[in-house]
C-alpha cells in the first residue's frame, strides 16, 4: 500500500551569514494510513523543521517527498497551499486561531478557502465542533473560550476538510496537565475513528500515547521503534480487571 | 460552464470574506481607520469641489456667449484669435457705413443687420454722475440682433436711428443708479456734454464672463455717436444675424462676398476685415478652460496622492501587526492571491469610505459655491470621485498586500 507520507533522504540547509546549518541531513521514513506517530526530539535537533516539511509549510533542500504517491518536494507556493488545505489538518501548541472571529467561521475558514458552499460549509463547520463537544460555544470568539475549549475548535478546524493527516505540533504545552490529558483523550479516539496522527512533541507521556515514535537527533532519525501503547493497555487492562 | 460558475462563485465568496475581515479590522482600529479615512476625505472633497467650481465656470461662461448671440455673425476689422502678422493686420481699412449699408442692401440670409461703436464717457442726471459708462452707437435693429427685451419704455425707431435724434435707451444698472427713485421715461440726461432724452430702459442681463457688466452701458443712435463721441467715422462694427443657426455657415460665406464686392478685392487677395463669431471665443475658452481645470484637478489630486500615502502606510503596519493572523490562514490553505485580495479590499474599502464621506462633505459646500458662481455637482462627479477613491486604494495598497501574499508561512507563524 502506498504509505501516506514517504520521505527519502530529505536534507534541510539554512544559510546563516557564511555558515551552512544543516537542519536535517537525510531524513527517510514512511508513515501509512491509520498510524500514530510521535515525533520526539531535543530543542534544535530538526523535529521542528521535519514537522514543517511533513505540514508542506516548507521544502526540502534535497530529497523526495511523496504524498499519498504524488511529489510534492517541487512544488510552488500555491500547490503547496491546496495540499495544505485539503491534506492536512493543523493543530498547534498556541491553538492559532483568529482572535476576531467566532468559533463557527474559525473551524469553517479552510473550507472557504477550499471554495465550499456556504451551506455545506455551515453545517460541516458545527458537525465538526459538536465532534470535538463545543456545540453550545459555536458563537464564542477565542479570548471568552478556556485553553481547552480553544485547542477543542483547532482540532474541530483540522478534522474540517476530512484530511490525511493530522499533524499536532504540542497540542498540550499550553494546557494544563488534566485539559492536556483530555486533549489526548480525543485525539486517541479521533485514532480509532480512522485518522493518521502525527504528533510532535518533547515530552515522553505524551509520545507514549502514540503507536510508533520516532526520535530525532541532530536532523537525522536516531530511533523509530513501533511501542506497545502502554497508556492504552493500562486503560483496558483497568477496564478488565 | 458549471466550472466557471463554481469560479465565480469561489471568487464572490473570497470578496465577500476580504470585505468582512475588512470591517473586523477597521473596527477594531477605530480611531487609527478615521485618522488615515480622513487623508482621502480632503483628498476628495477638494477634488469633487474643483470640479463643481469648474462646472460652473463652464455654466457661466456658457451662459454669457449666449447672451452675444450663436447666431450672430461680428464683422469688424480684427479677428478674436489669429496667427497673422499684427504689423499687417494693423494696416487694415476701418469698417465705415457704407459698408454696412452694402452688407444691409445685399444680403438674403440675415433678418437684421445692425452697426455698433462703442466710446468711454460720464452719464449725467441731476447731481448724480457715474463715470466711465459705456456707450454703444448703434440703429434701431440692435434690440431684435441681441433679443434685448425692455423693462420701460421702447428701443429707438428706425426714424430717430437715421436721422440721429438725441435719444438713448440706458441699461439696467444706470437707469437704476441714475434714477433711483424717479421714472426715467422722458427725462433729459447727459451723456458726455450732450443731452439725450430717455426712450426705454433694457432688461438686466448680468455680466459677460461674470466682468464685464452688460447693464453699465447706454445706447445711442449711431449717426449722432460718431459726431459727438468719436471724430472719425470709422472703426464701427457691423453685426449680423442669420435667419437661422443652421445657415449661419452660408450667411457668413454670403457676407464675405458682399464685403469683398464693396471693398473691390481682387479674387486672389487676402480678405482685409473678419467675420466673427461666438465660436471662436468658445473655442479660446476651451482651451484656457482646459488648462485651468488641468492645473486645479492636478493640484488637489495631490491632496488626494497624500492620502492614498497615508492608506499605504497605514496598510503596511496592518500587515506587520497581522503577520501571525496571515501565517494561520496560509497554514491552512489561503492562496497568495487571497491574501492579497484579502488586503486590497480592506484598503478599497476605507478609501471608499472616505470618498463616500468626502461627498456628502463636499455636497452642502457645492450649495455655498452655487450662491457665488451657479453650479451644480454633476452626478457624473460623484461617480467618478468614488471610483477614483476606490482606485486609490487599490493602488496603495497593493504593495503591502503583496507584501502579506508573499509571507512566508512558517515564519509569518513564527512570529509574535
Amino acid at each position: 500500500m502506498t504509505p501516506v507520507i514517504h520521505l527519502k533522504n530529505i536534507t534541510k540547509v539554512y544559510t546563516m551569514g557564511d555558515t551552512d546549518v544543516h537542519a536535517l541531513a537525510g531524513v527517510s521514513l514512511d508513515i501509512h494510513k491509520n498510524e500514530y506517530v510521535a515525533i520526539m526530539g531535543p530543542s534544535g535537533s530538526g523535529k521542528s523543521t521535519l514537522m514543517n516539511i511533513i505540514g508542506c509549510l516548507d521544502t526540502p533542500t534535497s530529497g523526495l517527498y511523496e504524498f499519498n504517491g504524488v511529489n510534492v518536494s517541487d512544488m510552488n507556493d500555491n500547490e503547496l497551499a491546496k495540499i495544505r488545505n485539503k491534506e492536512i489538518g493543523f493543530v498547534f501548541q498556541t491553538f492559532n486561531l483568529l482572535a476576531r472571529s467566532d468559533a463557527l467561521h474559525n473551524v469553517e475558514l479552510p473550507l472557504i478557502y477550499g471554495g465550499v458552499a456556504s451551506a455545506e460549509r455551515k453545517e460541516r463547520a458545527r458537525e465538526a465542533l459538536r465532534r470535538v463537544g463545543l456545540e453550545d460555544r459555536m458563537h464564542h470568539k477565542p479570548n471568552e473560550l478556556s485553553g481547552g475549549q480553544r485547542q477543542r475548535v483547532a482540532i474541530a478546524r483540522a478534522l474540517i476538510t476530512r484530511p490525511s493527516i493530522i499533524l499536532a505540533d504540542e497540542p498540550t504545552g499550553n494546557l494544563d496537565t488534566k485539559t492536556g490529558d483530555e486533549i489526548m483523550q480525543l485525539f486517541e479516539e479521533l485514532h480509532e475513528e480512522g485518522n493518521t496522527i502525527i504528533l510532535v512533541t518533547h515530552e515522553e507521556y505524551i509520545a507514549e500515547h502514540a503507536d510508533r515514535i520516532i526520535r530525532i537527533r541532530d536532523g537525522k532519525v536516531e530511533r523509530d521503534e513501533r511501542v506497545r501503547n502502554r497508556k492504552r493497555l493500562k486503560a483496558n487492562a483497568g477496564v478488565l480487571v | 460552464m458549471r466550472a466557471f460558475w463554481s469560479n465565480v462563485s469561489f471568487y464572490l465568496t473570497e470578496f465577500k470574506e476580504g470585505l468582512q475581515i475588512s470591517f473586523q479590522a477597521i473596527r477594531a482600529n477605530k480611531m487609527r481607520s478615521v485618522l488615515t479615512t480622513l487623508g482621502i476625505v480632503i483628498g476628495i472633497v477638494s477634488v469633487t469641489l474643483m470640479g463643481t467650481a469648474i462646472e460652473g465656470l463652464n455654466r457661466a461662461f456658457n451662459e454669457s456667449v449666449g447672451k452675444l448671440g450663436a447666431d450672430v455673425l461680428f464683422i469688424q476689422k480684427f479677428p478674436w484669435q489669429s496667427d497673422e502678422d499684427w504689423a499687417v493686420l494693423r494696416n487694415r481699412p476701418d469698417i465705415r457705413f457704407e459698408h454696412a449699408k452694402a452688407v444691409e442692401r445685399n444680403v438674403t440670409l440675415a433678418s437684421n443687420v445692425t452697426t455698433v461703436a462703442g466710446a468711454l464717457q460720464p452719464v449725467k442726471y441731476a447731481n448724480k454722475i457715474i463715470e466711465n459708462v459705456v456707450v454703444v452707437g448703434t440703429d434701431d435693429e440692435f434690440d431684435d440682433t441681441q433679443n434685448l427685451s425692455l423693462t420701460l419704455g421702447r428701443f429707438m425707431s428706425p426714424a430717430e436711428a437715421n436721422g440721429g435724434r438725441p435719444v438713448v435707451v440706458l441699461g439696467a444698472d444706470v437707469a437704476e443708479n441714475l434714477f433711483p427713485a424717479e421714472n426715467p421715461l422722458g427725462k433729459t440726461i447727459k451723456v458726455g456734454n450732450y443731452s439725450y432724452r430717455v426712450l426705454g430702459v433694457l432688461e438686466k442681463q448680468g455680466k459677460f464672463l461674470g466682468m464685464q457688466s452688460l447693464d453699465n452701458r447706454v445706447y445711442v443712435p449711431i449717426n449722432r455717436f460718431f459726431r459727438e463721441f468719436k471724430s472719425f467715422r470709422g472703426g464701427l462694427e457691423i453685426w449680423v444675424k442669420a435667419k437661422d443657426r443652421a445657415i449661419l455657415d452660408d450667411a457668413k460665406e454670403e457676407v464675405r462676398g458682399i464685403m469683398r464686392k464693396a471693398r473691390r478685392l481682387p479674387p486672389k487677395a487676402k480678405d482685409n476685415f473678419a467675420i466673427n463669431q461666438q465660436e471662436i471665443i468658445v473655442q479660446t475658452f476651451n482651451t484656457i478652460g482646459g488648462v485651468i481645470a488641468g492645473v486645479g484637478l492636478f493640484i488637489t489630486g495631490l491632496a488626494l496622492f497624500v492620502g492614498g500615502i497615508g492608506i499605504m502606510n497605514i496598510m503596511f503596519v496592518s500587515v506587520t501587526e497581522r503577520t501571525k493572523e496571515i501565517g494561520i490562514r496560509k497554514a491552512i490553505g489561503a492562496p497568495r492571491r487571497t491574501i492579497l485580495v484579502q488586503f486590497l479590499v480592506e484598503a478599497a474599502a476605507l478609501c471608499l469610505i472616505g470618498g463616500i464621506i468626502g461627498i456628502a462633505i463636499a455636497f452642502p459646500l457645492s450649495l455655498i459655491i452655487d450662491t457665488v458662481l451657479p453650479t451644480a455637482m454633476p452626478v457624473s462627479i460623484v461617480v467618478i470621485a468614488l471610483l477614483i477613491s476606490i482606485f486609490v486604494g487599490v493602488i496603495s495598497g497593493f504593495l503591502p498586500a503583496y507584501r502579506a501574499s508573499r509571507l512566508d508561512p512558517v515564519d509569518a507563524l513564527r512570529y509574535e
